[in-house]
């Protein structure tokens, strides 16, 4: 069950819209896929990001994975704990293990994401 | 590699990880256990007490005549007639070329019998070149590899759990050493082998015994805290044990002296050995390249196949890295140029976009405490 309240992508992050600023992290499906987090790479406070470009690294001790911008616009905050506690993602993806707020350069991007149920479907089929 | 064009085989403890909802990935031509709970949690309980391992994937190939020890001295790098029966060592089998074809660990059984055991993506090629080497010879090739399953308890509380299972007097049995016995009541080969740097033991046992084997040492180990592991830490556990693995450190392009391991060459024994003239003329020459453990000095993991750098210029590859959860920093191995090989070199690795100091160490990375 993932939370109804957010917008998903298929390269399964999440992103929560409260005014124009965005926060976004991973599902609990990408944390459980990638297996221990051991670090992340998040981009500099004030950098512009682009819709779907890769703005972060996930490291996993399997595997190596790249965190896609899901919505456009100007990082605002990044969660710093996850410098020091990288677990946070495979224990509380949605909510202490959030990763980036992003000021939306086009809100309407995110009418453009896939919703709960949609999102649900999309990991369901495996 | 051989076996990875068909369906992947499955080992006699499918239905036991699909029970414990493993994470399953294919490896070496079989679907087998990544993970159970999580890599880190099954290392760590690895290290602090004891896990399981299904090892059923392995080959199992037994040598048996009266020319098994020449036919053996023939076809393997090392000359197993230096083992006393009951006794185990770390062995390859080289391509002519000089290159290796696996890794392998030879028991002796018998006065004349021995069994091979090889990695599971090289069993068929292994099985193959066997039987090749072995024609002419009084000694007949016996592939039990899908007829056997393998379990391994290893960690500290191996010996405690597995003890009172077995008629094996475990605590006698030494270090590459391996018994004839019963465990939980079944025929059983029980060896004090192992590829995590722990103590620790293997059971092999016919294929319909295996969940037997299984069942009893994790209920066995319930109270001593053992749990089953997955792949995903046996190979945490082996790389910062400094052990290889073969498709990462070791490879038809490597040499054993490359790798570190020139002493499972035996060029003392008599006689030729396939790959001896090869190996003798790469050792004239010294090596193009050395097996180094180094440890990144920044984030990020050096992983398979990333550039090494000394001084700007590229020196080698990661063979391969993760983060170390018992040293909790990265820890990698890899290929360097010999000049670039002293423990206390500062080399760079490219991590993505990125150049990280990594120091060159001795390897291994872990030592188990005395």
């Amino acid at each position: 069950m993932v939370p109804k309240d957010l917008r998903y992508t298929k390269e399964h992050e999440w992103v929560r819209v409260e005014g124009e600023v965005a926060t976004i992290g991973i599902t609990d499906y990408a944390a459980d896929q990638l297996g221990d987090i051991v670090f992340v790479e998040l981009p500099d406070l004030g950098r512009t990001v682009t819709q779907f470009n890769a703005v972060g690294v996930i490291e996993s001790v399997k595997a190596v994975s790249d965190l896609f911008a899901p919505v456009g616009g100007e990082v605002v905050e990044a969660n710093s704990e996850l410098s020091t506690s990288p677990e946070l993602l495979n224990g509380d993806p949605f909510g202490k293990g959030w990763m980036l707020r992003i000021r939306l350069s086009d809100p309407t991007q995110v009418d453009g994401l896939l919703d709960a149920a949609s999102y649900e479907a999309l990991t369901s089929e495996g | 590699m051989a076996q990875s064009h068909d369906a992947p085989l499955t080992t006699p403890l499918a239905s036991r990880h699909s029970a414990l909802s493993a994470r399953i990935v294919e490896f070496g031509g079989w679907l087998m256990p990544l993970q159970y709970t999580g890599i880190l949690e099954e290392h760590r309980a690895v290290r602090a007490r004891a896990g399981v391992f299904d090892l059923s994937h392995m080959g199992e190939l037994f040598v048996e005549g009266p020319e098994a020890v020449a036919a053996l001295g023939y076809a393997l790098s090392t000359d197993p007639g230096r083992l006393k029966v009951g006794r185990a060592h770390y062995s390859m089998i080289l391509f002519p070329e000089g290159g290796i074809l696996d890794d392998l660990i030879v028991y002796r059984l018998g006065e004349e019998r021995f069994m091979v055991v090889a990695n599971a993506g090289n069993a068929v090629a292994v099985s193959d070149a066997l039987a090749e080497r072995l024609e002419g010879c009084r000694a007949v090739l016996d592939d039990r590899s899908l007829a056997m399953g393998l379990v391994a308890i290893q960690g500290p509380r191996a010996a405690g759990v597995l003890g009172p299972l077995t008629d094996v007097a475990v605590d006698g049995l030494r270090y590459y050493a391996i018994a004839e016995g019963h465990v939980a009541g079944v025929p059983a080969l029980v060896a004090r082998t192992g590829y995590t740097g722990e103590d620790g033991f293997e059971v092999f046992v016919d294929h319909g015994s295996t969940e037997t084997i299984w069942d009893a040492l994790l209920d066995a180990g319930k109270d001593a805290g053992v749990v089953p592991v997955g792949l995903g830490a046996r190979d945490t556990l082996r790389l910062e044990a400094g052990m290889p693995l073969y498709g990462n450190e070791l490879g038809p392009d490597t040499t054993p002296e490359e790798a570190g391991l020139g002493r499972v060459v035996h060029f003392d024994k008599d006689g030729d050995f396939v790959g001896r003239a090869a190996l003798e003329k790469a050792t004239a020459e010294g090596p193009r390249r050395k097996l180094v453990g180094l440890i990144p000095r920044g984030r990020g993991i050096a992983r398979h196949g990333y550039p090494i750098f000394a001084g700007g210029r590229q020196t080698g590859l990661v063979t391969s890295g993760t983060l170390s959860p018992t040293l909790g920093e990265p820890i990698a191995m890899a290929y360097v140029r010999p000049l670039d090989a002293e423990p206390g070199t500062i080399l760079e690795v490219g991590i993505r976009d990125q150049r990280v100091p990594a120091e060159v160490v001795p390897l291994p990375f872990y030592h188990r405490p005395a």
